[in-house]
């Protein structure tokens, strides 16, 4: 029986957290994350968990003591934002290599500078090719179900990879929302037991973890970590298949927004997808063949099942929440158009950046992209491929 | 086996996750004194085997045998550091080009 709630997505996120019961939970506050740890420590501190929660020095340390703790043998978490993913970094590539199935909600704000503390993309995806699997969440209810999700999909045999879940500064994670959360029991059950199939305090089965791997193996890991990685599509979905048997709720790679015979679409990553629907919902009044698609796996990329999605559409325009400052385009724009090459060409595919900092959007500016679309498939040219929206052009 | 050394048939599909190494002591499995400048030499006829020598080594690379007694070096762990040339009071170790 499903408990009706109203929480900001990081009470969410600490109540999954405390329904799961890890065995460590090594954190340090950084805004807009730090309500998660917060929360959490406080059900340390009430008994309400069995979990050890260590108040770390850094990010950095945070990182690298649940990395310690899941080769320990114990399940860890943790919750950081911007600078202090950006801090986590070299231990991210640390967690994925040792294959150790860590789950960290990563609330998303810009990377200074200028310093800032409003939501943009910049921070995980800049993690983006750290090895870890990447799911988005647009609201409360995601992100606590993706959390949960995380665990189970990290844990996979087949994967046994770290999982962050990612959600917006203050959009999300401050915003109070109704939502369903599962019964304490049922999440217990969901997640199951962590049984690693070897540990370093396994006296019986004596091992070592990070050794040095010179020329003649490095390649070899890397290349099964990505095939790791391209393979966990599979676990993804069963895992979303079980989830939906116990609530209800479908989740797959991505979400498909009226998207049967749209023309023209969107693809858009967390919680301005909500802003995007309806002004479909009111083109859609109208009577344009507008769709959207929301990514919610982005590592791996769903390279195939995008080009499906889009095939049938004249033009679409892939959000960015992030500026790669590459002269090319933002990640998920450059991540879609490579998915498209060779696969679905002719599709008029542009890019916009947007929200940078946590600049506002509201639906006028999507109606403006949607418009901008309609306009390409009516002339069939397109007049800029890299475009930024509501920052001030002068 | 020297896993300094290529094994051919292993791939990225045997290998194991994440390197891991399970076996207990598998630092004697690599051998570090492939990288080596200088090396010492044992001179057996002015060796007194105080062993003297052998606590000071960092690594494995001057083995005591069951008489107590050392017969020379393991080249495979000796980085050519030369401590055990300046603990020997005796002159009985050498420098030389590895």
């Amino acid at each position: 029986m499903a408990i009706r709630e109203r929480l900001s997505g990081n009470e969410a996120v600490s109540i999954a957290m405390k329904q799961i019961n890890p065995d460590v939970v090594a954190a340090y506050p950084i805004t807009p994350s730090t309500e998660v740890p917060q929360y959490f420590s406080n059900y340390a501190a009430n008994g309400e968990v069995d979990t050890e929660f260590v108040p770390v020095e850094s990010e950095h340390s945070a990182m690298s003591a649940c990395i310690g703790a899941q080769a320990a043998g114990g399940r860890a978490m943790t919750a950081t934002s911007s600078q202090g993913l950006a801090l986590m970094w070299e231990m991210l590539y640390i967690a994925s290599s040792y294959r150790l199935p860590i789950t960290m909600a990563t609330i998303n704000r810009t990377l200074s500078g200028p310093i800032n503390i409003h939501c943009d993309h910049s921070d995980s995806m800049g993690a983006r090719d750290s090895g870890w699997i990447q799911i988005y969440s647009e609201n409360s209810q995601e992100a606590y179900d993706n959390f949960i999700q995380a665990v189970r999909i990290a844990e996979h045999p087949d994967v046994m990879l770290p999982v962050m879940d990612c959600f917006d500064g203050f959009i999300t994670s401050h915003k109070v929302e109704n939502l369903n959360l599962i019964e304490d029991d049922e999440v217990k059950k969901f997640v199951g037991k962590y049984n690693p199939p070897y540990h370093l305090m396994d006296k019986n089965k004596p091992m070592s973890m990070g050794p040095l791997s010179l020329p003649m193996y490095y390649f070899e890991s890397k290349r099964q970590q990505a095939e790791t990685m391209r393979g966990s599509i599979k676990a993804i979905l069963e895992v979303a298949a079980d989830f939906e048997k116990l609530t209800g709720r479908k989740y797959g790679l991505f979400e498909e927004y009226k998207m049967q015979d749209a023309e023209t679409a969107i693809v858009i990553i967390n919680s301005t997808a909500g802003t995007a629907k309806d002004c479909v919902d009111q083109l859609r009044e109208k009577g344009v063949k507008a769709g959207l698609v929301k990514i919610r796996v982005f590592r791996p990329f769903p390279v195939t099942q995008i080009v499906s999605a889009l095939s049938k559409c004249k033009a679409v325009a892939v959000m960015d929440r992030a500026d790669s400052c590459n002269g090319a385009g933002g990640p998920l724009f450059t991540d879609v158009t490579s998915a498209m090459y060779g696969r679905a060409d002719g599709i008029k595919v542009v890019n916009y950046i947007y929200g940078l900092g946590g600049r506002d959007v509201k639906i006028d500016d999507i109606h403006s992209v949607y418009n901008d679309l309609q306009e390409i498939v009516k002339t069939g040219t397109v007049k800029e491929v890299y475009n930024y929206l509501g920052v001030r052009e002068g | 086996m020297n896993i300094g050394k290529t094994v051919a048939n292993e791939t990225w599909k045997t290998i194991n996750h994440g390197s891991h190494v399970f076996k207990a002591g598998s630092a004697a499995d690599f051998h570090t004194g492939d990288w080596r400048s200088n090396k010492p030499v044992w001179n057996e006829a002015k060796c007194k085997q105080c062993l003297l020598c052998v606590p000071v080594c960092p690594d494995v690379s001057i083995p005591v045998n069951a008489d107590g007694k050392i017969s020379g070096f393991d080249y495979d762990y000796c980085k050519g550091c030369l401590i055990c040339v300046k603990a020997c009071p005796f002159g009985a170790i050498e420098s030389e080009d590895a």
